[in-house]
Formats: C-alpha cells, structure tokens, sequence
C-alpha cells in the first residue's frame, strides 16, 4: 500500500515496528550475547547487556566437551540427505498431478497431506521395531529415511503448486516439435520449475534441521544432530547459561542465516501459492 | 492435452511417493493396532497374549486421559489464536511505510528458523527460571515476587513459548497476503467516511481468509503434535501433559506398549477427526 505520509507519520510506524521486531528477536539476541559473557556475568544480578568482557571461552569448552562437528555433520547429511531423497520422489509426483490431473488429484494431495497429521508418537514403537530389525536405528541412514517420509507430503505439496502454475501451452508446443517426454522434462520443465525446486529444498531442508521428535527419539551416540546436542544440555548444565548460549548459537546459526538469505522464496513455499 | 501414454507414464511417475506413504502409513499403523489388543511390556517378558480391549478402556479410563485431551486442544487453540491475532497485528504494521522494513521483517522472522529444543532451553533457563532468568530480575526490579513460570503458570508459558515460534509463520503468511490488497479501494473507503473498523471487517479480513485458513492448518499440524517444547521444559508435569506425551510416557517410561499403542489409537481418532474438520474447510477455500 503506497501512499503519501507524513515523515511524522512514517517516525511513528518505524518506532513501533523496530520495537516490536527487537522484542520478538530479544530472546536471540540475549542467547548470543550470553554466549560470549563468562558464567558469573551470565547470572550477575542485575543483567548485563552490552559492557562484559567479551570472551570465546563457552564455545571452545563446547566444542571440547561435545565435539560439535560430529553433530553439526549429522544434521546436514540428515537434512541435506532427506531433502535430495524427498526430491528426487516427489518432482515426478508432482509433475505428473499438475500436468496430467485426473479426477483423483485433489485426492490424493488431501490423502498425503493427512498422512502428515498422523501422530508421529502413536507409531514410535513400530517404528523403533522396524528400525532395530533392519539395522538402522541410530544411523543417519535411517534418519534419512524417516524425514524423507515426514516431508513428502510438502514436497510434493508444494512442488505441485509450483508446477501448475507453468503454463500447460509451452509443453504443448515443445510436444508439437517433437519432444519426447524427457526432453521435455529437462529442457522444458527443468529451467522453469528451478526457483519453485530450490525454495521447496531451502523449507525442507529447513524443517528437517530442526525436527526434534524423532531425531531424540532414534539416535543415540552415532547419529544425533544438533537438536540431540542441544537436548544434552538441558540438565543439570542448562545451569549455566554462558555455555548453554553458545551451544544453542552454535546448533541455530547455519538455519538463522540461511533462512534470512532466503526468506522470499521460503514465504512463496511456505503458503503452498495459495498466498500471494 | 493428456493422451493415453502420457496418462500411463503419470501414473507410474505418481507411484513411488504413494506407495511410500501408503506404507509409511500403513505398516505402522497395523503394527500399532496389533499392539493395542497384546500385553506387552518387553521388560516384563515381552508379549504376553491377547488383552482384548483392556488396553483402550483403562488408557481411556486413567485419570489423566482426558486431561491430557484437553491440555493437547488448549494448546493448539491458544497458540491459533495468539498467533493470529498477533501475526494480523504485525502484518498491517509491517505493511505501512517505514525505515528499516527489510531489517524488521529480518527481526520479526528469525525465531521460526531457532529448533524448538534450542527455544524451549533458552526461554526455560534465560527467561522463566525463577532465580537467574531475566524475567526474574525484571519482577524483582519492580520489587515483585519472581514467578515460577514453568510450575505455577505452566500451560501460560508453555503456550507463550509456543506461540512466539510460530508467529513469524504467521506473520509471514498474512503480510504476504496484506500486500495483495487493492490498496485503492481502501482509500476510496477511506475517503468516503468508513472507519478503520468497518474497513477492517469488510475489506481486510475477507481478503485474509485464505491466508488465515493456510495459517490454521498448517500450524495445527505441527502443533498436535508438539513434542520439544514439553520434553525439555515441564516434562510433562504441571498440566502440561498433552494427549501425545501420555503416549509417550507409556511407551518409553512404563515400557507398556500395548497400553501406550492402544492410546496411539485414539490419537490417531482425535487427529482424524481435527483432519476431517480442516480438509473441509482447506479443500473449499484453496481452489
């Protein structure tokens, strides 16, 4: 909505919008800014803000006590790997249910999205079983498996919108010329649906990152990502706050700045286009 | 444009993302059905024989079924409601013109990319811990009693929690939608008299429905199954126990699978029945 305002009026709207943005980003701000205070001037009363000797000290004790390369590694073979997996599944799915709809299409995208609404806790169990008898509980392989199922739905959702918003006459014409359905896919289809591929990764990547039920749930030692380490230190060490702070800075800075990079595409993915 | 070879291509590209979800849906859910008629408990000898239906009646006739029935539509309907009502708010704040914009809608979005376990700790032992946490000095500031968040307003902060993690979902979503309103209507409303009231019911809100619904749906299926949050902060205690973590409870605390897969039973029920409710309105609003 552009409009002429006054400069008076336009003061007043950034006050209270920068207001309320510090007040919701606060939490995060104070998590980093704890993390680089020693112990006693993470608990010192009244609060410090700004003036503490900065210190690198929490992250090179985390890092010693923990090794979080290991689990920074597992959360991006775990992420990366379900997101690629989920893909490769779901652009063909997707494909085929935006170009050649039939009278089951709005179906079967209502079926897979209600498989999401499934409670992950009422299948633990089974789930558990399945994984011991294979062999892959706490392994990344089967934490890929599972958060590529997870996230099916919305990959496949969310390609879907993208994909139908091609317009069905160029495919027509490329067919017209004689291109066969796979020089159609890679030369037609491929160019066009990149932007709507790569935010569809950028928000499954995003959504696997953090997923917290069933990483803590089939990972032990070998296979935890970050949201096991962190988990690690919600007691007795969630008593101290400085280190508390620099591992969770540690577990959330690779999403927080790949997810501000991205966030225009992330809001078109997110409202699966039926915002705009 | 479909011919028969590429309808039969279609079907075959569709096939592996159905047959893995049909499978991921349904192997488990078998399995969980089959547990829920079995004693089992597999620290006490395993599998024991047929229960019949003593599982479902004494998980439906335990005493904190229905609590946690009602903490678990608590929380989804608070969070809604916080969410939404806050996320309109934001978005036709961050709509208007102002310095900085980019920078706010940086601000405003960051706590959707935090994991709920790095969320839950920090709000748990930086915010609400009744001795250390900021809110503690605050209280004690202006010479008030520090509360105890996470015991004496337990569901409050669990739903604040929450609720501050999925308002920039919200705001997002809506303020996309803001921005596609024909502005020039609403100044031709502005100028004919309409308060922003009536402007706001007649003009804004409709426009949002579909936005709105998005938000609802979206959310519901995180928030039903919300697991993190809890797990870290109250572990359940203090009336937080949500319908998902009793399962929980039962399966890995008590070892009582057949107990706690009769109770997955009827959470699958409770979602289906919330799944049917939103597929409705979804299926009519996204055409």
């Amino acid at each position: 909505m552009a409009r002429a305002v006054t400069n008076n009026r336009k003061a007043l709207n950034t006050a209270i919008a920068w207001t309320i943005g510090l007040l919701i980003f606060f939490p995060i701000l104070w998590t980093i800014l704890t993390s680089f205070k020693t112990e006693a001037q993470a608990i010192s009363d009244p609060p410090v803000f700004l003036f503490f000797d900065w210190t690198l000290e929490n992250y090179s004790v985390v890092q010693e006590r923990s090794n979080y390369m290991r689990f920074l590694w597992n959360s991006v073979v775990i992420a990366g790997g379900s997101t690629i997996l989920g893909l490769i599944i779901a652009v063909p799915a997707a494909w085929s249910m935006a170009f050649v709809p039939s009278k089951r299409t709005k179906d079967i995208l209502l079926w897979m999205l209600s498989t999401k609404m499934l409670p992950a806790v009422g299948v633990l169990y089974p789930i558990y079983l399945i994984f011991i008898k294979m062999g892959i509980l706490d392994t990344r392989t089967g934490l890929v498996i599972v958060m590529m199922l997870i996230n099916l739905p919305i990959i496949v959702w969310m390609l879907y919108t993208y994909f139908r918003e091609i317009p069905g006459e160029i495919l027509e014409a490329s067919r017209m010329d004689g291109a066969s359905l796979k020089e159609e896919i890679i030369y037609i289809l491929t160019p066009m649906a990149v932007p709507g591929i790569a935010s569809t990764m950028l928000l499954n990547f995003i959504l696997a990152w953090n997923e917290a039920f069933w990483t803590l749930n089939l990972t032990a030692a070998k296979a935890a990502p970050l949201t096991a380490f962190i988990a690690s230190y919600s007691s007795p060490e969630g008593l101290f706050y400085a280190k508390l702070s620099a591992a969770s800075t540690m577990a959330i800075a690779p999403i927080l700045i790949l997810g501000w990079f991205s966030q225009k595409q992330l809001v078109r993915g997110l409202t699966f286009g039926a915002v705009k | 444009m479909a011919t028969q070879q590429s309808r039969s291509a279609a079907r075959f590209m569709l096939a592996p993302a159905v047959i893995l979800l049909l499978g991921w849906m349904l192997v488990p859910l078998i399995m969980t059905l089959w547990f829920s008629f079995r004693n089992y408990l597999p620290l006490r000898g395993g599998d024991l024989g047929w229960a019949g239906f003593d599982n479902y009646v004494r998980f439906i006739g335990s005493s904190s079924f229905w609590p946690s029935v009602q903490t678990t539509l608590i929380i989804v309907g608070g969070v809604l409601v916080i969410t939404i009502v806050l996320g309109i708010i934001l978005a036709l704040l961050l709509d208007q013109p102002m310095w900085g914009q980019g920078i706010v809608r940086i601000l405003v979005i960051a706590p959707f990319f935090v994991m709920p376990t790095v969320s839950a700790l920090v709000w748990k032992n930086m915010f609400m811990d009744p001795v250390n946490g900021l809110f503690a000095h605050i209280w004690k500031f202006f010479g008030a009693t520090p509360v105890e968040w996470l015991s004496q307003a337990s569901m409050q902060s669990l739903i604040m929690i929450v609720s501050w993690q999925w308002l920039p979902f919200a705001t997002l979503i809506l303020l996309t939608a803001v921005q596609s309103l024909d502005s020039e209507q609403l100044e031709a409303a502005e100028m004919d008299g309409a308060p922003f009231h009536s402007r706001f019911i007649y003009m804004i809100l409709p426009h949002l429905a579909r936005a709105i619904t998005i938000v609802v749906l979206i959310q519901t299926i995180f928030l039903l199954s919300i697991f993190a949050e809890i797990f870290v902060t109250t572990g359940g205690a203090f009336g937080t126990r949500t319908l998902s973590y009793l399962i929980f409870q039962r399966v890995l605390e008590s070892q009582n699978i057949g107990l706690g897969s009769a109770g997955g039973v009827y959470a699958i029920i409770l979602a289906n029945i919330v799944a049917i409710f939103l597929m409705r309105i979804v299926g009519k609003n996204l055409d």
